[in-house]
């Protein structure tokens, strides 16, 4: 590949504790994990149940809907890749199931996003390892 | 439970410089270390405690054989640039164990000169909340601004009200012969700079400077016949917040925490303090600790701001030496709070100095707000 056609990101690490998440990703499925135990949910994805430390756990398949908590139009960082998408939507979006997640919101221009705005996910599978959960108007 | 007014500071030190590329950090470091000792009138000799952060994983090991230290006791907390804060604390707690009695506190950074990008570099811890959050393009700045832009939409908080921050600061920094930045701004001066990621200016960002400080504290006795006037800890503590599984409020900060609990420990309401040093990475969180802290109620932090509150002859002074906003910002602010706190209670400031300045309260957050930071808060008070 060019060099000027690489994904020059950050990329997610793929781990022992968050492979079922980027695996799900990569099959355009959002999921949040919740506890067998004392049935608190918990994004981001964790092997133990921070709330009882019980590591029975239960993937949770999302509706992949939700609203804008809050966001932010970046015009500024200097890291490689972001530096040439400028600006870019850092966001906050609850999920229908109850969790908070980073995220981009996509598919709109930067000054249309609004807080309380509904928002569907839209996967992004940047590298053929990583499928991004990223979000967009409803 | 408390330090009783047996633990004292007992020297400070700011390093002048904002600018210092023919110095290297450890050399800043050991440059403010000679400056508080000599505050102190005690020698290198005498420490036995030693403290720092921001110098690397084992950096403390190489910042004690660079000044050829053989401490008791040695810790090198790092929690952001709330750090330096927490470690008055933690070195109040050694004195009064008796784990060391002259603890010496170091901090130094060429940030400026070797052009590091603090707020907007996208750095990239690798732990694991790190990849589900980098690869969107969390900044520093960004993190700050996630929680600006949710304040705005819950309080009606506005972009005037953080202005008025950076104003206010800025007009503290003009009465500080070594601030970085002293020329007066407007509140349009803010608002019409560059956004640099919304809702927030260039103007609510503190700025990118090199410096250095340095701390030294002891036990009430052994400063009894020291060269300066030693200001008292009265209390301390600290908390950090985080995602919270996903579920956190983004109004809610870690000074919520930590600020009841020093108060308490201090044994001081909110009407005892003479002047606060808030640390100011973005005017967002000048504002959020405000509230957190409890100087006024959540979503009040902009009104509580505006009409000269927060200035020299206002009810609650507040970063009297100009701030990160405006004076100096290295990287990690925390240990300049407590230098300017000790230096208003010993009445050491000439023209920002603040009226009959008896309780100073110091909150340093570190970190990234919207993300995960901790809160470290100290009470001193006049001795």
């Amino acid at each position: 590949m060019p060099e000027d056609k690489k994904y020059k990101k950050a990329l997610p690490r793929i781990d022992e504790e968050s492979k079922g998440f980027w695996e799900a990703c990569q099959r355009h499925e959002l999921y949040v994990q919740q506890c067998r135990a004392c049935g608190a949910r918990r994004y981001y994805p964790r092997a133990l149940c921070p709330a009882c430390l019980s590591d029975d756990t239960e993937w949770v398949l999302s509706s992949g809907r939700g609203t804008v908590y809050t966001y932010t139009v970046t015009y500024q960082n200097q890291a490689a890749g972001f530096r040439d998408e400028l600006p870019y939507v850092l966001a906050y979006v609850e999920l229908a199931e109850g969790v908070r997640l980073l995220t981009n919101i996509v598919g709109c221009a930067p000054e249309d996003v609004k807080i309380g705005m509904p928002v569907q996910v839209s996967f992004d599978a940047v590298t053929p390892e990583v499928t991004l959960p990223k979000f967009k108007p409803v | 439970m408390g330090f009783n007014r047996q633990v004292v500071i007992a020297g400070v030190y700011e390093h002048p410089t904002r600018w210092a590329p023919d110095k290297t950090m450890f050399q800043i470091h050991a440059e403010s270390a000679r400056g508080a000792l000599q505050d102190a009138g005690l020698s290198i000799k005498d420490v036995d405690g030693y403290f720092t952060s921001g110098v690397g994983p084992i950096g403390v090991l190489s910042m004690a054989e660079h000044l050829n230290l053989q401490p008791r006791y040695l810790d090198s907390t790092s929690i952001g640039g709330s750090s330096f804060v927490a470690h008055v604390t933690h070195a109040a707690a050694a004195i009064a164990a008796g784990l060391c009695e002259v603890a010496l506190i170091t901090y130094g950074s060429t940030a400026s000169s070797e052009r590091f990008a603090v707020g907007t570099g996208g750095g990239f811890a690798g732990d694991p909340p790190d990849h589900f959050e980098a690869a969107f393009g969390p900044t520093v700045l960004g993190s700050y601004a996630l929680v600006a832009q949710r304040h705005m939409h819950e309080f009606g908080t506005t972009s005037e009200q953080l202005a008025e921050i950076a104003v206010t600061i800025r007009r503290h920094a003009s009465l500080n012969p070594v601030a970085k930045f002293r020329d007066p701004i407007t509140l349009e001066d803010v608002l019409a700079s560059r956004i640099v990621s919304s809702p927030l200016h260039l103007l609510d960002c503190c700025i990118i400077s090199d410096g250095g400080g340095a701390i030294v504290v002891t036990s009430a006795g052994r400063a009894r016949d020291l060269a300066k006037r030693p200001v008292y800890v009265l209390g301390g503590s600290e908390a950090c917040c985080h995602t919270s599984m996903g579920m956190r409020d983004l109004t809610d900060m870690a000074a919520r925490q930590s600020g009841p609990r020093a108060m308490a420990m201090a044994g001081v309401t909110h009407a005892d303090v003479d002047m606060c040093m808030i640390y100011d990475s973005f005017t967002i969180t000048v504002l959020e600790t405000l509230e957190n802290l409890g100087f006024c109620k959540k979503g009040e932090g902009g009104a509580f701001v505006q009409n000269g509150r927060i200035g020299l002859g206002g009810e609650l002074p507040i970063n009297t030496d100009g701030g990160g906003l405006s004076s100096n910002h290295p990287g990690m602010r925390g240990i300049f709070l407590v230098i300017e706190a000790t230096k208003q209670l010993r009445g050491e400031c000439g023209s920002r100095q603040v009226k009959d300045c008896e309780i100073a309260l110091c909150h340093g957050t570190g970190g990234t707000l919207g993300l995960r930071h901790s809160g470290a808060t100290l009470v001193l008070g006049k001795g």
